[in-house]
């Protein structure tokens, strides 16, 4: 029975999955078709990934070795754990910020006619394995950060690592779906919501105890950009935080991943409801 | 009409709108302008149905069909899509209902024909069975086997099309919106969909809505016209009436072996001659006799190389109604 009932249930489960598997396995086969320009990409990808860790490495060196009470090590954590859940976020849900472009061009409306959810199928639309180029860089910057740091090995560190890459990738996502709602209102403003999206990369690379008070309000509340990273290797490093930001915060980056979520879907839907389709 | 399905919903296909408006916020430097794309239509298409709709650039052909499918919420007004509202049903709707936008595609435009069929019959959650048969009969029926193989942007406009369609088509939608389906297409590739369609129709009993700027269509698809002018309904009824309303005339022109005088043919108007009376332009009024009768009548006097028939064009038409609605209201 148990078992009749569990094979039925990964049935349906499949069932449900089908259609967005087959487009993105297409969109791989895609990709992968053109070799040598994909390898420039991926290549491409992992440059921009040095870029930002060479980036903490110069302003490190500029203040003397510490900035916001992190040495270069710390700092360094906070990158990788940033870094890969922001490229795993771009490489799934990045195209979600192009609605402005999709929608201009039509193919907005065409997902209107097909019986998936519209988020559901934009996400799913498009996937830039390119950006694996840049989590490998981060991986690196992690694993390294890892191991020069006095980091306590043990089911809490192994937890609070799963809980700051998770929430993390939860974060920026959410981030990119509420950058898409508004592009529904606002057809010309990607340049805005790039603000947000990659000025809220970048605060989460960032020591939270650097940050103006109003900064701190907005990063570490309203995006909870201080929680995809910052946080939670404060918690890994056993250091106290920042004022307003305590390390015991990154337990809560479930809360925060939670909330990021909520105000996305809110623009989101606010956005398909406002949608004025695609002209023509 | 042979009906091959019987297992069809009572409202399979049907469409129902009241009242329906739609109005745009249309931003012109720091002044916003509201545009009444819809304005407070009424009409409603039975199951299994053909209705041309038509109508002048922004009339509001485009935004009615976008409203139907879901992806337009109306102003106010209702909508009834397959006894759906779309808005609020749009998945369910979106299973029963084909659309093609002649202008825009729902294919990969990298991926070869084939493949974009398979991963559509994926999202419809056709089983491999359905889409095979499916698919089978929408190749040879548009006789698409030669380019199945082929990534979709390097097809030639009619051959894309034909795709589009059997896209739309692949999951035996109860409802087939086209809107422009035909627009950019050669005589040949016009005739070939519309040959399609007429067959389609006559074996699954598709309703069809069909917008376009080509009254061959219309003639050759459609038993009923929809005139939308400037977002109202100008016309409701058969092609037939439609001419007879406006006076809608076919011109036959005819190139003849030698000069002639005016040609003067029973049944046609003489409207024009070209190089010394070796070209001719003939009017007909389409519904009380046919090309084929003028042609025999020319033909009796004259010597005939080669003939063309200029079709009236909608935007004629439509101005014509206007006219009409114009001139009886003052
Ligand atoms: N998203 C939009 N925002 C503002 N105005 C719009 C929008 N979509 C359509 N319109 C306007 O609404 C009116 C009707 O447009 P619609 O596309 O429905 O016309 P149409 O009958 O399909 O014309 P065509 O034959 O050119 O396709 C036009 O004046 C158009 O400019
Ligand atoms: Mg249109």
């Amino acid at each position: 029975m148990g078992d009749g009932a569990f094979a039925e249930t990964r049935g349906q489960v499949r069932a449900a999955l089908r259609p967005y598997l087959a487009v993105l396995a297409s969109r791989v086969r895609a990709q992968r078709a053109y070799r040598t320009s994909f390898r420039a990409d991926l290549v491409g990808a992992a440059v921009v990934g040095l870029t930002e860790m060479a980036e903490v490495v110069v302003l490190f060196s500029a203040a003397n070795g510490t900035l916001g009470g992190l040495d270069l090590a710390q700092a360094l954590l906070v990158l990788g754990l940033a870094e890969l859940a922001f490229s795993s976020a771009d490489m799934m849900f990045g195209h979600v910020d192009n609605l402005a472009q999709q929608v201009r061009a039509g193919t907005v409306d065409i997902l209107y006619l097909r019986p998936q959810p519209l988020l559901a199928q934009l996400v799913t639309s498009d996937i830039s394995l390119r950006r694996l180029g840049r989590s490998a860089v981060a991986v690196v910057v992690l694993v390294g950060a890892l191991v020069v740091n006095d980091v306590d090995w043990g089911p809490r560190t192994v937890v609070l690592l799963a809980l700051s890459l998770v929430c993390g990738f939860a974060i920026f996502c959410a981030n990119y779906v509420g950058a898409g709602g508004l592009q529904f209102f606002l057809l010309n403003a990607q340049e805005v919501t790039n603000a947000f999206v990659y000025g809220g990369r970048h605060a989460s690379t960032q020591p939270a105890t650097v940050w103006l008070r109003g900064i701190t309000v907005i990063f570490g509340f309203v995006f909870p950009m201080a929680f995809c990273a910052y946080l939670p290797a404060m918690l890994l490093l056993g250091e106290p935080g920042a004022p307003w930001l305590p390390a015991w915060l990154g337990w809560f980056a479930p809360v925060a991943a939670a909330w990021s979520w909520a105000f996305g879907l809110f623009a989101w839907c606010s956005g398909v409801r406002h949608y004025q389709g695609g002209g023509g | 009409m042979t009906r091959t399905e019987t297992a069809r919903p009572a409202a399979a296909g049907s469409v129902e709108v009241r009242d329906l408006t739609r109005e745009f916020r249309v931003r012109n430097g720091l002044t916003v302008r509201r545009l009444t794309a819809v304005d407070h239509m009424t009409w409603s298409i039975a199951p299994g149905e053909a209705v041309g709709y038509i109508g002048a650039n922004g009339a509001g052909k485009s935004t009615t069909i976008k409203m139907l499918a879901g992806i337009l919420v109306p102003s106010t007004g209702e909508v009834t899509t397959c006894g759906l509202r779309p808005v609020k049903d749009r998945r369910r709707l979106a299973r029963r209902i084909g659309v093609v936008f002649g202008q825009r595609s729902q294919l990969w435009w990298d991926l070869p024909v084939r493949e974009s069929f398979g991963i559509l019959a994926a999202i419809h959650s056709l089983s491999r069975g359905q889409e095979r048969a499916r698919t089978d009969e929408l190749v040879e029926t548009l006789d698409m086997g030669d380019y199945l193989g082929t990534p979709v942007r390097q097809l030639s406009l009619g051959q894309r099309m034909r795709a589009e369609v059997a896209a739309a088509l692949l999951h035996r939608p109860e409802l087939l919106i086209l809107d422009e389906p035909t627009i950019g297409l050669d005589v040949l590739s016009k005739q070939r969909l519309r040959e399609f369609l007429v067959r389609e129709r006559a074996e699954h009993g598709t309703t069809l809505l069909l917008t376009t700027h080509d009254m061959g269509d219309v003639e050759r698809l459609c038993d009923r016209v929809l005139v939308v002018d400037h977002g109202r309904l100008a016309y409701d009824g058969t092609l037939d009436g439609l001419g007879r309303t406006v006076g809608a005339e076919r011109v036959l022109i005819v190139d003849l072996a030698e000069p002639h005088g005016d040609l003067e043919v029973p049944g046609a108007r003489h409207l024009r001659s070209e190089g010394g009376g070796l070209r001719q332009q003939l009017a007909f009024d389409p519904a009380a006799t046919t090309a084929a009768r003028v042609l025999a009548a020319v033909s009796e006097r004259v010597e005939v190389l080669d003939l063309t028939i200029a079709e009236p064009d909608v935007e004629d038409v439509v101005r014509r109604i206007y006219e009409r609605a114009a001139t009886s209201t003052s």
